[in-house]
């Protein structure tokens, strides 16, 4: 596998928050985080640092809180009614839940893909892509070389480049996703957060999806969730293992690189998961 | 066409075909020859068998109770006729989708005489000069050739336009507050736990006043589109014409349609945005759109069709309205272009006004007025159709290419 040399971090010029130094930001640390559903707590001061240009995997059975972690990464989880959590999550050392801070901004700069692709049915291809920057009001001088950069990234220029103002819903699944990860590439974010993106996927095109995060890493701080161990083994340089157990909500019981969680983990409980004994 | 040679039994087929196979062409549920004339005879048996039923055996009569005894009748004979040719389930099968057929053509039937009625009656009157002149000067002895429906074509256009530019954007925007906004809601204050945190119960009881005002409005919705159209023209003539003095004049005539458009097209609308997957809200929002971007940009486009269709189920709900607008413009026998002032005709009212009048002649304007008027109605279903199953990008694309629409952002 071929990895690209790292991209300046805003080719397109359209992040508010580039010139940085040269530094690619997206340094994000979750501190002591706890969400709360209608009152009912479902994690528990979950610590975790996500460091520039590395993948972590979360990884645990279904209702674990991953999803829900996931999701306070980018101030997704506010959008559910009766919501709530604590604790700090900081993006460059900044707490993207303070005051000073605005919801659609560090969505902007913390992008993400779904679980399921959701490409916008009433789009074009091309304005899927361009969607993100449109909803911002972001002026664009060249937007072909930003589709075409975008779906390159996401590796399905090749697949797509005569047929731009196909609807995005006639692309099949895999490629569908694909198009989700330019969409949310082309607002050029420092982290990208993937909710199980390949669990809809058939095998290439997962495989796909994981050497287009082995492309970006390097520009953008991936976090993604999966429960497929031998993608996590895969794409991931580090693992979080989250649990929920009878009376504890979700938590990580353990989190390291990679090779520690999977070869030489220090909880029995990991060790019984990442071999397939239970989860 | 070469036909392979019958396998044995037992053994793979081989791996190996030397011979190109034809395609031949298979339709395992195609409606066969047998299948039709098995469907005609029947037809004609039970025709013969009610002809001899009525008029050899008893002395029934009448042409609706023959075509119901022959529809029985031919249902009865196809059963028993497939029955014994195909089995007791293909037969049932049979029955039903012709049942099924049957109902689609009976509600066609009812549409097609009424059409057809209109045609006879009024097709001979309509032409350019009876599309492009109003009554002026039409004396009492004049043939029904003489003025035409010009000012109530105006008239009704205008009416319907104002209350569609009334009445629509008001029943969207309900509509997407009580999808967007309202449905969110639903927390319920009661059910936190003891120890829950100050947002969490300003955050509930936020979602249940929203909640609680969604049901309140839906309620009303409700209501509204229950009120018998002639109450709301009473509710205009009383209020705006008559109580603060407005007289009798087309915009009072659109202010009564609006009222019945404005629940009708909220309550589609409603179910329309239903359908839009909340997937691609999470979407939108996702990419750091705000709410009102997420619906403006996403929602509606993905429910374009949809909405555009509300619309015009809204408009066909009110373009033959009669009687709030007998009471609220009055009536005119000459073109009034201004809605704002005079009053005007409408084709409902000229067709209501002229089948009363004891000439021929105008009875046979009002039978040519009722044509005009559901030509109309035909011409905005399908200009409505073409712009609702507009390819998305196109309609923008023709509006740009025309210099109608503004310059976008990303150009």
């Amino acid at each position: 596998m071929t990895i690209a040399p790292p991209a300046p971090p805003d080719p397109a010029g359209t992040a508010s928050t580039n010139g940085r130094g040269g530094l690619s930001p997206g340094s994000l640390v979750a501190d002591e985080v706890s969400a709360w559903f209608s009152g009912r707590l479902v994690l528990e001061s979950v610590s975790l640092e996500m460091p520039k240009s590395l993948v972590t995997a979360l990884i645990g059975p279904s209702g674990c809180g991953k999803s829900t972690f996931l999701r306070i990464l980018n101030r997704m989880h506010e959008v559910v009614p009766g919501a709530e959590l604590g604790g700090q999550v900081l993006l460059d050392g900044r707490d993207i839940y303070s005051a000073d801070m605005r919801a659609t901004e560090i969505r902007k700069r913390i992008g993400m893909v779904f679980q399921k692709p959701n490409p916008f049915p009433a789009m074009t291809i091309e304005d899927n892509v361009l969607s993100g920057l449109r909803f911002s009001g972001t002026k664009v001088r060249n937007k072909k070389a930003v589709v075409q950069e975008m779906l390159e990234r996401a590796g399905l220029w090749n697949e797509v480049k005569n047929r731009l103002r196909a609807l995005g819903g006639e692309l099949s699944g895999g490629q569908q996703q694909r198009l989700c990860i330019a969409r949310a590439l082309a607002v050029g974010p420092e982290v990208l957060l993937m909710d199980e993106p390949c669990s809809a996927l058939d095998p290439s095109s997962t495989r796909r999806i994981e050497e287009t995060i082995a492309e970006i890493k390097n520009d953008v701080t991936v976090v993604i969730v999966t429960h497929n161990m031998q993608q996590a083994q895969r794409v991931a340089d580090q693992c979080a293992f989250f649990l929920a157990e009878e009376n504890r909500p979700g938590h990580i019981v353990e989190a390291g690189t990679t090779s520690q969680i999977f070869e030489n983990p220090t909880d029995e409980r990991t060790a019984d998961y990442v071999h397939g004994r239970f989860g | 066409m070469t036909i392979a040679p019958p396998l044995e039994l037992g053994r793979p087929a081989p791996e190996s075909a030397p011979e190109p196979r034809s395609l031949s062409r298979r339709r395992p549920r195609g409606f066969s020859k047998a299948d039709l004339s098995l469907l005609v005879v029947s037809g004609l048996s039970a025709v013969c068998f009610t002809w001899f039923l009525f008029y050899q055996l008893t002395v029934f009569s009448g042409a609706a109770g023959f075509v119901i005894t022959s529809i029985l009748a031919f249902l009865g004979i196809y059963y028993l006729a497939n029955r014994q040719l195909y089995g007791r389930m293909a037969a049932a099968d049979r029955v039903i989708a012709t049942l099924v057929t049957l109902g689609a053509v009976a509600v066609a039937v009812p549409l097609a005489m009424i059409i057809g009625f209109l045609v006879e009656r009024g097709y001979h009157l309509i032409s350019w000069h009876f599309l492009t002149t109003d009554q002026r000067g039409v004396t009492q002895l004049a043939p029904a050739s003489t003025g035409g429906v010009s000012h109530a074509i105006v008239g009704t256009l205008e009416q319907v336009g104002l209350a569609v530019v009334m009445g629509a954007p008001a029943g969207v925007l309900t509509a997407i507050f009580l999808n967007e906004v309202g449905k969110k809601a639903g927390g319920n204050p009661g059910a936190l736990p003891e120890d829950a945190s100050l947002f969490a119960r300003v955050s509930a009881r936020r979602a249940q006043a929203l909640f609680l005002l969604a049901r309140a409005i839906r309620v009303v919705i409700t209501a509204m589109s229950a009120i018998p159209s002639i109450v709301a023209g009473l509710f205009i003539l009383v209020v705006i014409v008559l109580g603060l003095g407005y007289g009798l004049r087309g915009l009072a005539g659109s202010l009564a349609l609006a009222i019945l458009l404005l629940p009708n097209i909220c309550r589609t609308t409603e179910e329309v945005l239903k359908v839009v997957h909340g997937s691609l809200r999470e979407a939108s929002l996702a990419l750091g759109a705000t709410e009102w971007r997420t619906v403006w940009s996403v929602v509606l486009p993905t429910a374009r069709t949809g909405v555009v269709t509300a619309v015009l189920l809204g408009i066909a709900r009110v373009v033959g309205e009669t009687a709030p607008l007998l009471l609220t413009i009055g009536s005119n026998s000459v073109m009034n272009p201004n809605p704002f002032a005079g009053q005007q005709e409408s084709l409902p009212v000229f067709v209501y006004t002229y089948r009363g009048l004891s000439r021929q002649a105008d009875i046979e304007r009002a039978f040519a007025a009722g044509l005009v008027l559901v030509g109309l109605v035909l011409v905005l279903f399908v200009i409505a159709r073409i712009v609702g199953n507009l390819r998305p990008g196109s309609l923008q694309q023709l509006l740009r290419r025309l210099h109608l629409a503004p310059k976008e952002a990303l150009s």
